[in-house]
């Protein structure tokens, strides 16, 4: 099966909430949703789910439309953000729930309860109540029943916001393999560029209801066609700076000049808009062939594993971040260094011109 | 400002079982403190002892040598963040800041110096005449959090959960400042999370509490470095620590039949107790097979764009090491290469020192 979105835009009360958004899911895929709060989402997938109609475009399911169908004609499951189980219900109930309105039989349903359990790790919980177990384990029991329909369609806005931090990093080791078992068009939703990253898949770079960028996610990651789609997909966030190109030198706004090295050579004369990832910029002495700026510290923020170093220079502020520990003053001068090699290089309207090859 | 010691304090909502078990502790005058802890861990109910919303069933809370266990809120002069913002929608920005100061009875130029200064500190200048209820909510959370940090004279701020609610841009913005605002100001901060990054980032000295008790009280680099219990190496770093079953004899370690070179010798292990060693990911990486490498099986690779750690498996055993960047990764088999100084080893889920 594929759903296809065709020139779909939808607007609410006079506001333009998705704006000509055009993609294909696959079965089998998984297809994350990145996007700042408000970027459009959950429009998407309400559109995807037929819970929405588009104000314009069409939505086609294997190339058949189906713009104005009845939701319930589809064969969708979601999972929001908050946990929503039955509290009275047992988590075995909770999960067979779907498949007793749709009246499987008795046989059926307990051998597909117990998969979706064992994938999920809930076998041991499967005669509490929900409000017996931790957040994870409610959001498990929720993924579970959405799983258990055998949707062709399975959409997560957000699943795992509202876990703790180290129950979010176990759910997302799990989750790429519990995609892969399950065979239906998965769709994820994340404010998130670690989560794109650690979940793989392909990326849709989400913007004021646009879809900027649609891809392989390490691709997306390592070539975002616009600034725009860097922005989104970085954090920390992306570090920019304006360059002007001219009389054979690159000529930062700010004031440095460097040589003309590495992908600054391919390009012709005229201003530039540079970005690049905390890990790109280097705080260290200037080595040949780099562009050195002197910076100001703003604070420092360890990790442990690694340190988070804000710096201010002539009207920008950066991040750099450097592995170990790294103590820095405020105030203190510090020189900070980009590799010509390993940036982006944006036209003045934001599109991509140069990248460092994909490794 | 108040240097705060709680003295053999512990807590039980009753039904026998402690909420918080005893402990004995001291927080300096003007450190920035994180109490990080899964839910459950006992984190909220701490802090609601040291801000007076809870009686705690035994012990002291003092704050300056004075014993307030049983002062009210108001009493303990603290300023409080939640997670949600608190404000009042139909007052200016400068209003919802000069509220706290105005309601203390401070002088009206005594409280205009002080609003001016927050509101530089937290960038809310260009606003403080506008009103609060068309804010966006990160922007009525500054407000909060400026709210928090009015009062010069309080004895304590306490923050809970504070960032949840705020996209992941916005978080770094908040983050540094608040830090920064901590270095500016020289008040007592205390900050409860379950997200080790605000921790790590905010505080000097970041509390772990684990089922009802401390269990490990540092600065973020002893915590990443030298984990005083297994569930500070789990729960600190992303991935957390490999934490796996060894025999430990002197100076070596056998994980699944193989053998594993310590820095460090350790002959007193005691007896009976369940010894494992821990070692961070980014402290073993991944290599050609060669002889006298523990051999592993890569079952996944995950790419975080600046870092790629491999899910590797020996025999029973998980592990997750470090993909050097520019190494390209074997498909099945591939050697792990370990950094002793960074092997440590735990009897019963604590460190042991090993003999140099």
């Amino acid at each position: 099966m594929s759903i296809t979105l065709d020139k779909v835009s939808r607007d609410v009360a006079g506001a333009s909430w998705i704006r000509d958004v055009s993609l294909t899911l696959e079965r089998g895929t998984l297809s994350v949703l990145l996007g700042p709060t408000l970027s459009g989402k959950t429009s998407i997938m309400r559109l995807l789910a037929g819970l929405d109609k588009p104000t314009s475009g069409r939505v086609l399911v294997d190339g058949k439309d189906v713009t104005g169908f009845d939701v319930r004609k589809r064969s969708v499951a979601m999972v929001y953000q908050q946990f929503i189980n039955y509290p009275t219900l047992s988590v075995y109930e909770n999960i067979a729930s779907p498949l007793r309105v749709q009246g499987v039989a008795r046989g059926e349903i307990e051998s597909r309860v117990r998969d979706a359990a064992r994938l999920l790790k809930l076998e041991p919980y499967l005669d509490r109540t929900p409000l017996q177990l931790s957040g994870g384990q409610q959001q498990r029991t929720a993924i579970a029943r959405a799983l258990v329909k055998r949707a062709d369609l399975v959409l997560l806005d957000e699943p795992l916001a509202n876990l703790d931090y180290k129950l979010r990093e176990e759910l997302r080791t799990e989750l790429p393999r519990i995609f892969e078992e399950s065979g239906a068009i998965f769709v994820y939703a994340t404010t998130e560029p670690s989560e794109a990253l650690l979940l793989g898949g392909r990326t849709i770079c989400m913007s004021e209801g646009r879809a900027l960028q649609v891809g392989e996610t390490p691709l997306v990651y390592r070539r975002p066609e616009t600034i725009e789609v860097a922005e989104v997909f970085s954090d920390p966030p992306l570090n920019t700076v304006g360059i002007e190109k001219k009389n054979g030198s690159i000529f930062y706004s700010g004031g440095e000049r460097a040589s003309v090295t590495g992908l600054y050579e391919g390009l012709s004369d005229g201003a530039y808009r540079v970005g690049f990832r905390a890990h790109q910029l280097e705080v260290a002495n200037a080595s040949p062939g780099r562009h050195a700026f002197v910076t100001k510290v703003s604070v420092t923020e360890i990790t442990g594993s690694e340190s988070f170093v804000h710096l201010t220079r002539e009207g920008y502020n950066w991040v750099a971040v450097l592995p170990g520990i790294h103590e820095f003053l405020p105030g203190q001068e510090l020189d900070a260094v980009l590799d010509p090699n390993d940036l982006f290089i944006f036209d003045q309207s934001g599109r991509l011109v140069a990248a460092p090859a994909a490794r | 400002m108040a240097r705060i010691d709680l003295v053999d304090l512990a807590h039980s909502y009753g039904g026998g079982t402690y909420a918080l078990k005893p402990m004995t502790m001291t927080w300096r005058q003007g450190g920035a403190y994180a109490l990080l802890g899964p839910s459950g861990c006992g984190k909220t109910t701490l802090l609601n002892i040291i801000s007076g919303i809870v009686t705690p069933s035994q012990g002291k809370v003092l704050f300056d040598g004075n014993d307030i266990t049983h002062a009210s809120t108001r009493e303990r002069n603290i300023a409080q963040v939640f997670q949600f913002p608190v404000i009042y929608d139909t007052m200016t920005v400068g209003e919802n800041l000069a509220f706290p100061l105005k309601n203390r009875g401070l002088p009206r130029d005594k409280i205009a110096a002080r609003v001016g200064e927050i509101a530089k500190l937290l960038d809310l200048t260009p606003y403080l005449d506008r009103k609060a209820v068309r804010l966006s909510a990160d922007a009525k959370q500054k407000i909060s959090l400026g709210r928090g940090l009015v009062r010069p004279d309080v004895a304590a701020v306490l923050f809970d959960e504070p960032l949840t609610v705020i996209d992941p841009h916005l978080k770094w913005e908040l983050r540094s400042k608040l830090k920064a605002l901590h270095q500016a100001l020289d008040l007592t901060m205390i900050y409860v999370t379950h997200d080790q990054t605000e921790a790590l980032t905010f505080a000097d000295t970041v509390v772990v509490m684990h089922d009802g008790a401390v269990v490990q009280s540092g600065t973020p680099e002893d915590l990443f470095a030298r984990p005083a219990h297994t569930f500070v190496g789990y729960f600190i770093g992303s991935p957390g620590m490999n934490i796996v079953p060894a025999g430990v004899k002197g100076r070596e370690a056998v994980v699944s039949g193989h053998v594993i070179g310590l820095n460090r010798s350790y002959d007193n292990l005691p007896a009976g107790g369940k010894i494992e060693i821990g070692v961070r990911p980014e402290f073993v990486h991944v290599a050609d097979p060669a002889p006298g490498l523990l051999s592993a099986q890569i079952e996944r690779i995950d790419d975080l764009g600046r870092v790629r750690f491999a899910r590797v498996r020996i025999g029973d055993v998980k592990f997750a090491a470090t993909v050097p960047n520019g190494v390209a990764v074997p498909e099945k088999t591939v050697g792990l290469v370990f950094d002793p100084a960074h092997i440590h080893v735990y009897s019963d889920s604590l460190l042991v020192e090993g003999r140099a």
